[in-house]
């Protein structure tokens, strides 16, 4: 255990620092789903200086820095000390970007990476379908080979962003007879391809953060696959690390906590701060001691990306855990306001913009996305403690 | 940066593993825990052959002059074999002697303690949980009156390490005229405590330096220690938990593949991974970064001692109905965690502590 950081590591951390108080008064708001032209000024700014798009080739629109888990580290520690806003993370950037480095052809890589990582390219991810969630390899949106082009008929659901993004990627079955793990391909396309409509999906937040993807006979030449064909699962399979990797970050959890603390102490009752009932600060030790573990336990992740090595059960649980801490922090939020946590949708009184009741109802979500937490504990289970799978029953069709 | 065991830390784990293995089976601690007190002399010069009592003493006493994170991975390995061994008592008396014993008495009692051939008991129930009843020491002119509760590792001690109610520090010797030792009996049958009453007994005072700053650094260094000792009685109870679920068979498949079973078992594993990592940060936090030591302390113990009756709790249940008997021993662990939530600080204590710490409310 040592948890100094070197001269090199310290003078970065000054760098960064400097950075952010020269430039601080450029940082754009946080909009919706499209980057605003301030967002993507920052966002250039950001690349010119190697905070965002770090270690992508410079050839390719990056800073082309040589990985430094360490560095990035910094520099998310940084921009949350001042609470700026970091790189952009849509899942064009962090998805889609990673994949095509990994399995894109040159043509590929040329054509898409830098303009999604300067914000001018807008992404979408088409894999959830009604029928396939948590067993995703089931999907069954088909695309015929013509020769010359996949015909594309479907339907996609969870789609975040499609109605503000340019380009999908896209997962489909062009072998409908291989078993289903190997009939998938992994496809690039335009959204504004003919035959595509987009429908939101209205959610209990009362905004619109998915939507529905229909396809008809949406044409998509076939050059535009990523990977070999039939080999989709697979290209998929390393952009979900990337996903899962962003979900249950613990910063974003001790950034909550920080907030309440100041809930805490500025909201009174009867002419006293919430702070002063024992109850909620009871809540609130119990909910530090678990950012705090989750904190720690990122620390050790990262040594052992450092090393090279797995970070076993530590980084199975990640999931799992940061996604449930976010919502018992949300809910946490809420309960010190009492009446008051209720309200929403720019009411009177509503405090923080309604943030807590949003982040608690939209966290529900996240627990649920990118892996159930019941297909997490199969996961802990199975990879994590060696325990068997469940035996398969027959398909429902052959059983009585 | 580098947030990991070294390798000597990791081996050091190990080979007290392996000899508990071998010297505290579990019928051996069962014929220990049936015993008036737990004793184990056996089990005691295995562990202190290892430097386990010697680990916070510096190097000029004959200690290893290793520090509380160190410790705290012993203690982990005592929990994870219910070891009836004195351990607490004598890292803390040791630590409180080598931050503020005279010259005198660090020769007296560190090399003895380092060797094991001293065992130190420890007093410090009513500073750092509070007092129940009538109990409290108090000091005057060399001789100690009134009660200590809650007295770590009483029955082998030689002497004791007592906090009075002013916030200082005696030694006394278990013989000392005046001195009334009653055992307690607790859930846990592998560690003792005891009930220490004084009628003007002679004392020596440990008084050099500072002294309140002693009574922290012993405190949060004991919370540490019971937190990871928690830590590796939960992680063997989870363990033995998933490896009887892949053997036990019912409805003609192993209970281990049913998500019911299967879900409990990755719960407890979820809740009790990062335990680890709090536990890591903690000890090193006492060495290391005194301005987070003991709110980092007061945490780990409060978190370690929920997630443990949750472990505890939960592995019990996938074994079904022999999870309850005494066939399997699990219990022994199961009132270790239990004993370790009490001691030297509850958990909503604990947390009530660190919110003033931190300045949120008053103390």
């Amino acid at each position: 255990m040592d948890l100094a950081y070197d001269a090199q590591y310290a003078a970065f951390r000054e760098e960064v620092r400097a950075f952010a108080e020269a430039h601080r008064h450029l940082a754009p708001k946080r909009t919706g789903h499209r980057p605003t032209s301030e967002q993507i000024v920052w966002q250039k700014l950001l690349i010119a200086h190697g905070y965002a798009a770090r270690t992508i080739p410079a050839a390719y629109g990056g800073f082309g820095a040589a990985p430094d888990i360490l560095k990035s580290r910094i520099i998310a520690e940084v921009f949350a000390e001042y609470s700026l806003p970091g790189g952009l993370a849509n899942q064009g950037i962090s998805m889609l970007v990673p994949t095509l480095l990994e399995l894109g052809t040159e043509e590929q890589k040329q054509a898409f990476i830098a303009p999604t990582l300067q914000g001018e390219m807008v992404w979408c991810q088409g894999y959830s379908e009604p029928g396939a969630g948590s067993d995703l390899a089931s999907l069954k949106t088909r695309a015929d080979d013509d020769g010359e082009n996949f015909i594309i008929n479907g339907q996609k659901i969870w789609t975040s962003t499609a109605h503000a993004a340019d380009m999908i990627f896209c997962l489909v079955r062009t072998e409908p007879d291989a078993p289903k793990h190997q009939g998938i391909s992994y496809l690039t396309f335009s959204m504004k391809s003919p035959g595509i409509e987009v429908r939101p999906l209205k959610t209990m937040t009362g905004g619109a953060e998915f939507n529905e993807v229909f396809f008809t006979d949406v044409k998509v030449p076939k050059t535009q696959i990523v990977g070999a064909r039939g080999q989709g699962w697979f290209v998929a399979n390393a952009t979900l690390k990337h996903e899962r990797g962003m979900l249950g970050d613990p910063n974003a959890a001790l950034s909550r906590l920080k907030a309440i603390i100041d809930l805490m102490k500025t909201e009174q009752l009867d002419g006293h701060r919430v702070m002063d009932n024992p109850l909620y600060l009871d809540r609130l030790m119990q909910l530090q001691a678990r950012v705090m573990s989750m904190q720690f336990n990122g620390m050790r992740i990262l040594t052992s990306a450092l090393k090279g090595e797995a970070p076993g059960m530590a980084g199975l649980i990640v999931k799992l855990q940061g996604c449930e801490l976010n919502h018992q922090l949300a809910a946490l939020a809420i309960d010190v306001m009492g009446e008051l946590g209720v309200l929403y949708h720019g009411s009177p009184h509503e405090r923080d913009g309604g943030v807590w009741q949003h982040r608690y109802m939209f966290d529900l979500g996240l627990i649920i996305g990118g892996g159930t937490a019941q297909i997490q504990k199969n996961i802990i289970s199975e990879r994590g403690l060696d325990m068997p799978r469940e035996p398969k029953l027959a398909p429902v069709s052959a059983r009585a | 940066m580098e947030f990991a065991l070294t390798h000597d830390q990791i081996q050091m784990q190990e080979s007290l593993d392996r000899t508990l293995e071998r010297v505290a089976p579990l019928d051996r601690i069962r014929a220990v825990a049936d015993q008036p007190t737990p004793l184990a002399p056996d089990i005691a010069a295995a562990v202190a052959e290892l430097g386990a009592p010697a680990v916070l003493v510096p190097e000029a006493y004959g200690g290893l002059g290793l520090g509380v994170l160190d410790a705290a991975l012993l203690a982990e390995v005592l929990g994870r074999h219910a070891a009836p061994v004195p351990y607490i008592g004598p890292v803390l008396a040791g630590l409180a002697l080598s931050l503020s014993g005279s010259e005198s008495q660090k020769l007296a009692w560190l090399p003895g303690i380092a060797s094991g051939k001293t065992v130190l008991g420890l007093a410090l129930s009513e500073f750092a949980s509070g007092a129940r009843m009538d109990a409290g020491v108090s000091a005057s002119q060399g001789m100690l009156n009134g009660k200590a509760l809650f007295a770590l590792d009483a029955a082998t001690a030689d002497a004791f390490i007592v906090a009075d109610r002013a916030g200082g520090l005696h030694l006394v010797t278990a013989n000392a005229t005046g001195l009334t030792q009653t055992a307690l009996t607790s859930i846990d049958r592998t560690r003792s405590i005891a009930e220490l009453t004084f009628k003007d007994t002679p004392s020596e005072p440990v008084d050099q330096g500072d002294v309140a700053n002693t009574l922290i650094r012993m405190r949060d260094a004991g919370r540490v220690l019971l937190a990871a000792d928690t830590l590796g009685a939960a992680q063997r109870m989870i363990d033995r938990a998933v490896a009887y679920a892949k053997e036990r068979q019912q409805f003609g498949r192993v209970i281990g593949s049913y998500q019911a079973v299967k879900h409990m078992c990755a719960e407890m594993a979820a809740e009790l991974e990062p335990c680890r990592a709090l536990i890591w940060y903690a000890g090193y936090a006492q060495d290391a970064l005194p301005d987070e030591a003991s709110l980092t302390a007061a945490h780990a113990k409060a978190h370690l001692s929920e997630i443990g009756r949750f472990v505890a709790r939960t592995s019990t249940e996938v074994f079904g109905g022999i999870g309850i008997t005494d066939l399997l021993g699990l219990h022994y662990l199961f009132k270790r965690i239990g004993l370790n939530r009490q001691l030297l600080g509850a958990p909503e204590r604990l947390r009530r502590e660190a919110a003033v710490m931190q300045g949120f409310i008053d103390a």
